[in-house]
């Protein structure tokens, strides 16, 4: 294989042969998907709102598309980030807001309600990937409870504690009584 | 060889890769026997530090022995010498270096153009690090290319082992550079922000050199353990206020000297509403760092205290407060660690069995699972503290 990477190194410097596993997980590849997923219809919302709310029958609402389409790009850069359990978090509450906006559109007057039906069907799965991305994306905050080691005795002090405080205590004074 | 390559953000690879090369007469070549991931290494594996490009080879942690020489060598180095291999690289000619501020060489960064317009002056070249300083192949591999080599080295005896010398390439000197420029006295008080390997090395370099009370502030169970076990008094900030246990510890005039180890990825958290701003600021890319820890230092420090800053920070902060910083009349003193200037010191302390830095290895594994172990070190899971790569 031919790496684009190998062009800038210098006559001695290592030059890739073969690419080894790589510290990305399937999870984290889900929840990059899914952040560039936000980020397209972010812009779309903010870009397109009016043809949205045509599409769907909800005139009038197009303010409020594109406030989502703002939120919408925003969980979509936090969940490309290294903090993308708090964007994937912040899609699944998302897409608790779009159903329930798209549920006060469903009803029996709007010619457009066969859209709205399937937006929602498309919400549905997308909630789904999301809830699943957030179990599988490690927390990133350390582990609570049990099964903790703690280092009480790691003073790094090969003679202990005690005897290292106090032959810099003596250093110390032996140095003041030599400037004095 | 096998080395671990950096791809992207969060994407780094045990790749198989050429050999390196001696280019230059003073160059040699190390067959490493261990080296570690650091925490700047997790700044560069979430991509905070810019100017890292695919293909990058991680590590400035690392020792081992010497197997091919370039012909300048001078006779300071030869095939079969055994040593830690600083992370920064030193000329030993250069005004700076002969003033011992050996991270600020003036010759080894080989894109001293690059740092040049970014930071006013370039800086010294250091391994496994971005292409502003010189973009330098790293030594989280089999072998290593070390430029410079007749200057950047630290000799070690057989009697010493690779896991008591390792550190004194990096984190051991950095986290007592930390402590030395704060001029500790005997009635001080010296508080430390980061329970890291930075921190832990610096909380036992605070303890020897004298200091009345060490305190150190985290919020791991495991990493606050091992400061306590090194004789600091802990603070989690996580379940208690900084100021107020500070002020408590120093009859309200709060701490003389304050040392920020844990640099620009400060833990945010809601209850610290700057860091929740910060990190949205990073995200927009409108600032680089999150600087909580320097707020608060500044905030808690005796007037006429001392700011040490061995945490790495990339670029810009916002909202440092600058006014408490010239009001209180504090010293802020900082830089990436003049390895040399303090080893053979150290090497010596570690020999007369003064200190053992392999305290702080929590995990030895095989080079191949690095990509997984920084994950392991970044998430703190596993009671993770510090991480050796065996090649
Ligand atoms: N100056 C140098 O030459 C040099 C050398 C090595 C490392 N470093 C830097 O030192 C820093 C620490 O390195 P490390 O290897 O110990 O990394 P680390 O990431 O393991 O340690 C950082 C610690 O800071 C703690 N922390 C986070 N937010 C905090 C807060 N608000 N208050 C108190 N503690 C907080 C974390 O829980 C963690 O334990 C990094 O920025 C690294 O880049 C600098
Ligand atoms: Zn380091
Ligand atoms: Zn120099």
């Amino acid at each position: 294989m031919y790496y684009v990477a190998n062009i800038m190194r210098s006559k001695g410097d290592p030059k890739i042969v073969r690419s080894g596993p790589s510290s990305i997980e399937p999870a984290d590849r889900l929840a990059r998907r899914l952040g560039w997923f936000s980020i397209g219809l972010g812009a779309m919302e903010v870009l397109a709102s009016r043809r949205i709310t045509r599409a769907l029958g909800m005139r009038g609402s197009e303010g409020l598309v594109r406030a989502y389409g703002f939120r919408e790009l925003f969980s979509g850069v936090m969940s490309l980030s290294v903090d993308k359990r708090a964007g994937m978090w912040s899609r699944v509450a998302g897409d608790g807001l779009d159903a329930a906006t798209l549920l006060s559109g469903f009803r029996y007057d709007n010619p457009k309600k066969h859209n709205v039906a399937l937006a929602l069907l498309m919400v549905g799965g997308i909630a789904f990937l999301d809830y699943k991305a957030v179990q599988q994306t490690v927390a990133r905050s350390p582990r609570r409870g049990g099964g903790r080691r703690l280092y009480a005795d790691r003073s790094g002090f090969p003679k202990g504690l005690e005897a290292a405080r106090s032959s810099a205590k003596n250093l110390l004074g032996r140095a003041a009584v030599g400037a004095s | 060889m096998r080395a671990l390559v950096w791809h992207g953000k969060e994407d780094i690879r045990c790749d198989t890769v050429t050999d390196p090369e001696i280019e230059d007469p003073r160059d040699a070549i190390v067959k490493v026997t261990s080296c570690a991931i650091c925490g700047s290494d997790l700044h560069l594996f979430h991509n905070f530090i810019p100017g890292m490009l695919p293909g990058d080879i991680m590590g400035h942690e690392m020792m081992g022995e010497v197997v091919e020489v370039g012909h300048g060598m001078d006779g300071k180095l030869k095939k079969g010498d055994r040593i830690v291999v600083p992370f920064t690289i030193v000329c030993g000619q250069c005004e700076q270096c002969r003033r011992g501020n050996f991270s600020v060489c003036e010759t080894t960064n080989r894109k001293r153009h690059l740092a040049n317009k970014v930071f006013g002056h370039t800086t010294a070249g250091l391994f496994g690090y971005t292409h502003l300083t010189g973009g330098y192949p790293g030594g989280q591999a089999e072998y290593l290319r070390v430029p410079f080599a007749d200057t950047t080295h630290i000799k070690i005896p057989d009697a010493v082992s690779d896991e008591q010398a390792l550190f004194l390439g990096d984190i051991f000197p950095t986290g007592w550079q930390a402590a030395a420029q704060c001029d500790i006295e005997p009635t001080d008080t010296v508080a430390i922000w980061g329970c890291g390997p930075v921190g832990q090395m610096a909380i036992r370099s605070a303890l020897l050199l004298g200091a009345n009370q060490v305190i150190a502030i985290d919020c791991v169970p495991e990493r606050l353990s091992m400061a306590e076990a090194g004789g600091a008094t802990t603070i989690n900030f996580e379940s208690e206020s900084v100021a107020e246990r500070l002020n408590e510890f120093t009859d309200g005039k709060g701490p003389e000297k304050c040392i920020d180890a844990t640099g620009m990825e400060a833990h945010v958290m809601a209850s610290q509403p700057d860091t929740l701003l910060d990190r949205a600021k990073q995200m927009l890319m409108l600032e680089s760092d999150r600087p909580h820890v320097l707020r608060e230092m500044i905030y808690v420090c005796r007037p006429c205290g001392v700011i040490s800053i061995p945490g790495v920070y990339s670029g810009l902060s916002d909202h440092v407060p600058m006014g408490a910083l010239m009001n209180k009349g504090l010293t802020v003193r900082s830089g990436q660690t003049h390895v040399n200037r303090w080893t053979d010191d150290l090497l010596r302390r570690i020999e007369e069995g003064q200190v053992d830095p392999s305290f702080v290895i929590t995990h030895t594994v095989d080079l191949a699972q690095g990509p997984e172990m920084y994950k392991v070190f970044r998430d703190k899971r596993d009671s993770c503290v510090k991480v050796v790569l065996k090649p």
